[in-house]
């Protein structure tokens, strides 16, 4: 009895979207499966087949050998099949033993939950697996590495020896995902099996045993990880090959787009977050931020957008003084937004695709005319984007809602470059997506540097800001702490800076201060 | 066009389904269901007379529910159409007894004024909420019987008793015609309004910049906010035009079938009727016709059920309208239910 899971020839329509065909998947015992894909390959929807959310239209399921019908979830959770979501289903008013026992309450005799027995056997569970948590905390409170420690006690505690995790490093910080890592080598040495989704190609080479690619539905190949690399990895999963590093002609920098000086912005709580902060960004570059979350760059974005209230200093877009106007006078200054938060600021989710790619210009022609929607204008323009931004929908007329997250990213990008503005800010432009999707956005805003445009990228990833930039300014606790050329720095050198150390040969002072600074606040 | 389908089938599953448990709260109850829902029917339709009188009962049912359903797909809850209707009647019925215009001037005029009073009784909250973010809910709810009793006072103070002089016919929606074809009921050209109405109000939500705005700020206001759209003063817009709205509706009252205003001891109900006409209607202004159609006819026709030879207490019918609306509300079941069926056949 080689495999726990078998999936084979599964086929799921959707209208007539094939979302997957004829894809098999076999799981050995305690192995770590990798199943990769792009956004929107089928990845979510073959999982979503073998937890009994969908029903297959063609080909079976086996579980230990045995050919089985899953018509829901808890026929999963009873083959001992548990899934750990992308999105925690986590109750956060509840403590973590709560949240666990949910659904499979211990009762007393007389019918009341008995807790203790409960935290007990979580802390048995959790010792066992190397999952540290506090039974008795309440989710709310804790970090987002142990809320996702609860979700995989949730289904240990189940019963569960075949795990799914779903893009289980999205929302994880570097640290947290070492941890995950070792608790899921650790869950194989105990005899559970895994099947992990995920398009990180690092994470596979990291932790899989074997990893099956799917693409636009179909199973491409099943391959050891041994005896592959990343670069086939990739160039498997999205048909073509991909380069990593992407290539650009060196920046020709002209005159100033933006400029900010002594900005101080303060934070929702009344705390200055932009202390006195000075940037430039010109015609024909791209100017990266790099920094620690919540140094100010959310509070910097917001405030040149006009989202947010500037305090003092100035703002200046095309030499025209935008300090404090409204967003859409800043906009029509010439200035474009692709929003850290897709979900919250760069799309009505409810609107179709077709009513976002006009979300910032539907009020001014072709798209209305007197204050009437001209649907045929606005419709042709969104099938236009969405063939030159490769926008997979099934049509302009579906949700934003529908689409993967990649494609929601690509609407929003293909709204804000064809504005064409002077400024483009970036902000986590490529959060959460997938080689294929980021390579597409990175060429996109190389494209705009090229075309004489300014571009202003934030991001967390030093892969992306020392890839893409042609300057870098380093952002600490409110100020730019330094400007360097990418080409002659590295990693180690950012970090540094990042954490607040500036290398500073001439001023070593400086460097003291700044170190004692630190030490202060902490 | 599965989804399309799904939106008709759902209401009108429910109303069936309303109608036969209301058929086995009737047999429970010692009644006889079929004759009972015979003079049901006869009360609706039996004659031109109930024909005219059920078009009269539809006609501010549209205007409430629409008010509602404005609001809400705008992300608004206004509570307060009752409150709207009363000041819109009041106003109305004012503007009806006082001038001494032409026709053509004084019926437009006094229906503007109940749009207007409506609206400015809208206004409040939505200026409360968009400049300090006071819950739309709590402000309208007690406008409402703000407008109760501010308006019992102005009528006493203007007609000296409960009851204003009736209006000059001048501002009268009262149509000859229609009083002759319908043996004398007080149906009257309030229906035409109301129709039109709906038309505008569907254009603006539909084909509109304007529509388009309060749509964004009803599903995201931070998104609109980034589009750079001023959603405070979209929420008062939309306030203050679910508040007109509800206002010609009162007019529908105090122009249309009563022709003066009296002071009253509680709410009229049509603006708290209102709301479960929108959600009959899906909240969809096309919807609400049909929402107040099947609300206003039952209403009246549930009249003709205490006489003999079924005599079934006309509370019955609250019961059956009551479980009519628990169905659609709960419309989920029925979707549920149809996946559940579609999907075992394969289609989606």
């Amino acid at each position: 009895m080689d495999y726990v899971i078998e999936m084979l020839n599964i086929t799921k329509v959707f209208g007539n979207f094939v979302a997957n065909d004829n894809i098999t998947l076999q799981l050995k015992k305690g192995e770590i499966h990798a199943l990769l894909g792009e956004n929107g390959a089928g990845k979510s929807t073959l999982m979503n087949v073998l937890f009994g959310l969908y029903q297959p239209d063609g080909g079976e399921i086996r579980v230990k050998g045995k050919s089985v019908k899953i018509t829901d979830p808890n026929v999963a959770n009873d083959l001992g099949i548990g899934m750990v979501h992308q999105h925690f289903m986590l109750v956060d008013t509840f403590t973590v033993t709560e949240n666990i026992i949910l659904g499979k309450e211990p009762k007393h005799g007389a019918g009341t939950i008995d807790i203790k027995s409960a935290a007990e056997e979580i802390t048995r569970l959790s010792e066992l697996y190397g999952l540290e948590v506090d039974p008795y905390a309440v989710v709310a409170d804790i970090s987002v590495g142990m809320q996702q420690r609860v979700e995989i006690l949730k289904t240990l505690y189940r019963g569960a020896d075949i795990l799914i995790f779903d893009e289980p490093t999205a929302s994880l910080t570097p640290q947290e995902i070492m941890e995950l890592i070792d608790i899921m080598k650790k869950l194989i040495s105990e005899g559970k099996s895994i099947i992990l989704i995920t398009h990180k190609l690092k994470e596979i080479m990291e932790v899989a045993d074997r990893v099956t690619v799917i693409r636009r539905g179909k199973a491409i190949k099943t391959l050891n990880v041994a005896e592959t690399n990343p670069t086939e990895l990739a160039s498997l999963m999205v048909g073509r090959d991909v380069v990593f590093k992407t290539e650009k002609k060196p920046a020709n920098p002209k005159e100033e787009v933006l400029k900010v000086e002594n900005l101080v912005v303060k934070d929702y709580r009344g705390v200055d977050k932009v202390k006195n902060l000075n940037l430039s960004v010109r015609r024909g570059e791209i100017l990266g931020i790099a920094g620690v979350d919540g140094n100010g760059q959310t509070e910097l974005i917001e405030a040149i957008t006009g989202l947010r209230r500037v305090e003092s200093g100035n703002i200046t877009l095309v030499g025209k003084d935008i300090t404090n106007l409204k967003p859409r006078k800043i906009t029509e200054t010439g200035l474009g937004h692709i929003p850290q938060d897709r979900h919250r600021h760069g799309l009505v989710l409810n609107f179709s695709v077709g009513e976002n790619f006009v979300l910032q210009s539907y009020y001014h022609e072709p798209f209305s005319k007197i204050g009437v929607l001209q649907n045929r204008e606005i419709y042709n323009y969104a099938n236009k984007l969405i063939e030159e931004y490769d926008v997979r929908t099934q049509s302009a007329y579906e949700p934003a809602r529908a689409l993967s997250g990649g494609n929601q990213q690509k609407v929003i990008i293909g709204r804000e470059i064809d504005r064409d503005p002077d400024l483009l800010i970036a902000a986590q432009p490529t959060r959460g997506l997938d080689v294929g999707a980021i390579e597409f956005i990175h060429k996109r805003l190389i494209e705009q540097r090229d075309n004489g445009k300014a571009v202003l990228l934030v991001s967390f990833e030093l892969d992306e800001v020392m890839n893409v930039s042609d300057r870098i300014a380093v952002i600490f606790d409110g100020q730019i702490l330094d400007i360097v050329n990418p080409k002659e720095t590295n990693e180690q050198e950012l970090g540094l800076l990042m954490a607040g150390h500036k290398v500073d040969k001439d001023n070593h002072q400086q460097m003291l201060d700044q170190a004692v600074k630190k030490e202060g606040e902490e | 066009m599965s989804k399309r389908w799904t939106s008709i089938l759902i209401p009108v599953l429910a109303v069936i389904l309303g109608l036969l448990v209301g058929a086995v709260i009737i047999a429970i109850s010692g009644y006889n269901p079929i004759v009972g829902y015979t003079q049901l029917w006869e009360g609706i339709f039996g004659d031109s007379y109930v024909i005219g009188e059920s078009i009269r009962q539809i006609t501010p049912y549209v205007l409430a529910g629409l008010a509602v359903a404005f609001a809400f797909k705008t992300g608004l809850f206004n509570i307060g159409v009752e409150g709207q209707l009363i000041v819109g009647w009041f106003a109305a019925v004012y503007v009806g007894i006082s001038f001494d215009l032409p026709a053509y001037i004084h019926l437009p005029l006094a229906i503007l004024a109940a749009g207007l009073a409506g609206a400015f009784w809208a206004f409040i909250p939505g200026i409360l909420k968009a400049k300090l973010g006071v819950n739309e809910v709590v402000v309208t709810i007690m406008l409402n019987y703000t407008a109760l009793h501010v308006t019992n006072a102005l009528i006493r103070s203007i007609a000296k008793g409960d009851t204003t002089e009736q209006i000059a016919q001048t501002a009268s929606l009262r149509i000859p015609f229609f009083e002759e074809i319908t043996q004398y009921s007080r149906l009257h050209g309030g229906i035409f309004i109301a129709i039109l109405t709906v038309i505008i109000i569907w254009f603006i939500l539909e084909k509109t910049t304007l529509g388009y705005e309060l749509k964004a700020a009803g599903f995201s206001q931070d998104a609109s906010k980034y589009a750079g759209m001023n959603v405070p003063r979209n929420i008062v817009i939309s306030m203050v035009i679910s508040g007109f709205i509800a206002g010609l509706a009162g007019a529908m009252e105090g122009l249309g079938t009563f022709e003066y205003v009296s002071t009253k001891t509680a709410m009229t109900g049509i603006g708290f009727d209102g709301i479960a006409v929108a959600v009959l209607g899906g909240n969809n202004p096309i919807g609400v016709v049909f929402g107040a159609i099947l609300f206003g006819a039952l209403k009246y026709g549930s009249l003709n059920m205490p006489n003999p030879p079924a005599q079934i207490p006309e509370e019955m019918i609250s019961v059956i309208i009551a479980v009519i609306i628990f169905f659609v509300a709960s419309g989920y079941l029925f979707q549920w239910l149809y996946e559940k069926f579609s999907k075992k056949k394969g289609v989606k």
